[in-house]
């Protein structure tokens, strides 16, 4: 059956904006996105929005409705209260383009910091051989649609700005992915709680909430990081055994 | 320094409009109720143990040892601080409170709802760019945990002591009572929250990056992760259920009920 829900979608860029007021027929199975495009179709072709799949598989569309950090592709219609105007804006954590665009570049600006994969043996011509419980736990990093919705929900990064003491949980899936690689050989811990903070993360765990791939970011990704991140620098009896070693 | 964004005009604490004050709020009366119990019991200081207040039941030989996991190990020492006798609790306390204090889950569950930092998803929280997280003190202190861990996995064997003693009776033989049956659940929940702990996870297997060159430490890693995917129900399940524990002791040894006996061998 046919009804008509009412959107309050955010208008404006980074000097500022307000919320308007659309309302659009719903149809079974509708998502927020299709409601965003019968937006841009039938009543207002300037309303921009990014977006690429609609399958919840490239990360492009990722929004705020009703507060909620979330897929506009993923979020149904009918899962929403419909007696109150459905509230749809941008990522509050990046500065906005225009409307429900926002430029996420620092994203990529701070991956290229990481370093790559560095092999033990560069150089060798044999073949890499990985076994199935190699790839197990890093498996699940790979998941990720780099839609950084887990970084728009940091609080760190989101409502106390620190991006300067955070790379943010995105970011730290990145690094677990390379730091639990069987064949890696770099020391990442000094990076890891130096540069990219691991420390600054309070475990609070709303990146694992919003995280549209199910990737367990704070239990896989981070607490381990700071486990090694503590084998190094607070565990004095390891510390102890690793001179022992020596 | 920190960085700030340009803004949207429309900024408030929240847009959220569910109730996502509900979470915070139980977890802060929860945890509140038993910080408020656990309190008044370490100080009470009696009907902790059967032995020290002997029940007629127990004088005729018909039930064990059942010790309050409160008080367990229990210190022989009497000392008396400006006349009070200084409660044995007090000085094993800091054993479970530091392992429960720092432990991951339970920082996530009082930094919601006791610090507000933040409160839950998407709500601005209390403090601004001056947090620092768990980098500088008081909190850097958290990265400790590995430590109280040590300590936690010996107290497990301690309670399962407990269990045993609870079973063997004064007039000889043995026997399983209620009180039994209700240590063992005690020490096999809180043992699937110590061995189910984010740092025992690392131990077992989570500090290797090659599985196929650790076998045994992968199988021994998978049996660990079972109980981390469940760490909060054990948090919360052996929470609840040493309380409940305690209380039982306390019942029995004040002499307000006997402690039921199932069989004797
Ligand atoms: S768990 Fe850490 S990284 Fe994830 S949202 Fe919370 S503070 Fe940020
Ligand atoms: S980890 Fe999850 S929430 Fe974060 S960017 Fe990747 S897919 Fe998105
Ligand atoms: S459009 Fe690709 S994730 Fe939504
Ligand atoms: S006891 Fe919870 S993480 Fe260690």
């Amino acid at each position: 059956m046919t009804q008509t829900v009412t959107l309050h979608v955010f208008r404006g860029d980074s000097n500022g904006g307000e919320f308007r007021e659309y309302k659009v027929k719903t149809a079974p199975g509708m998502v927020v996105l299709d409601a965003i495009h019968q937006i841009q179709k039938e009543q207002d072709g300037t309303l921009a929005c990014r977006w690429n799949c609609k399958a919840a598989k490239c990360g492009s569309c990722s929004a705020e409705i009703n507060g909620h950090p979330g897929l506009m592709c993923k979020t149904r219609i009918e899962a929403l209260p419909t007696e109150k105007p459905v509230v749809v804006q941008p990522v509050k954590t990046f500065p906005i383009i225009k409307d429900l665009v926002t430029d996420v570049s620092w994203n990529y600006e701070i991956a290229k910091t990481i370093a790559p994969l560095k092999l033990k043996d560069e150089g060798s011509t044999e073949p890499l051989r990985m076994q199935q419980e190699d790839v197990d736990r890093v498996q699940e990093f790979r998941k990720c649609i780099e839609c950084f919705l887990c970084q728009d929900v940091c609080h760190i990064l989101r409502d106390r700005h620190r991006k300067d003491i955070f790379y943010g949980p995105r970011q730290m899936v990145r690094i677990a992915a390379l730091a639990m690689h069987p064949l890696d050989a770099s020391e990442r811990r000094p990076f890891i709680k130096d540069q990219a903070g691991v420390l600054a993360c309070n475990i609070t765990k709303c990146c694992t909430e919003v995280c549209p791939e199910h990737i367990k970011i704070t239990d896989n990704a981070i607490i381990p990081l700071k486990e090694r991140v503590a084998d190094l620098y607070f565990d004095p009896i390891r510390a102890l055994i690793r001179k022992v070693k020596r | 320094m920190a960085v700030t964004p340009q803004r949207r005009s429309q900024d408030k604490r929240t847009f959220r409009t569910d109730a996502w004050w509900i979470q915070p709020a139980v977890v802060a009366v929860v945890f509140t109720a038993f910080v408020v119990y656990a309190t008044f019991r370490t100080f009470e200081n009696n009907y902790y143990s059967a032995p020290i207040h002997l029940s007629d039941l127990y004088q005729a030989g018909q039930v064990g040892d059942l010790l309050s996991p409160l008080y367990s190990p229990l210190i022989p020492i009497d000392w008396k601080i400006w006349g009070y006798h200084v409660s044995p609790a007090i000085l094993i306390l800091v054993f479970p409170l530091s392992f429960r204090l720092t432990c991951y889950y339970y920082r996530k569950a009082y930094y919601r709802s006791y610090f507000l930092t933040p409160p839950a998803c998407a709500v601005r929280g209390l403090g601004g760019s001056a947090y620092t997280g768990e980098r500088k003190f008081p909190f850097i202190l958290q990265n400790l945990h590995r430590f109280t861990w040590y300590f936690a996995a010996i107290f497990i064997v301690i309670l399962a002591i407990d269990v045993i003693r609870s079973m063997m009776y004064h007039g000889g033989g043995w026997g399983v009572s209620v009180g039994t049956l209700v240590l063992l659940l005690n020490v096999i929940l809180l043992g699937a929250y110590t061995f189910g702990c984010h740092s025992c996870r690392h131990f077992c297997g989570g500090c290797v990056n090659s599985f196929s060159k650790h076998k045994g430490l992968y199988g021994l890693w998978r049996k660990v992760t079972y109980l981390n995917e469940r760490h909060q129900l054990f948090a919360w399940s052996s929470l609840v259920w040493v309380s409940l524990t305690d209380l039982y002791v306390r019942t029995v040894t004040s002499g307000a009920i006997a402690d039921h006996v199932f069989f004797r061998f």
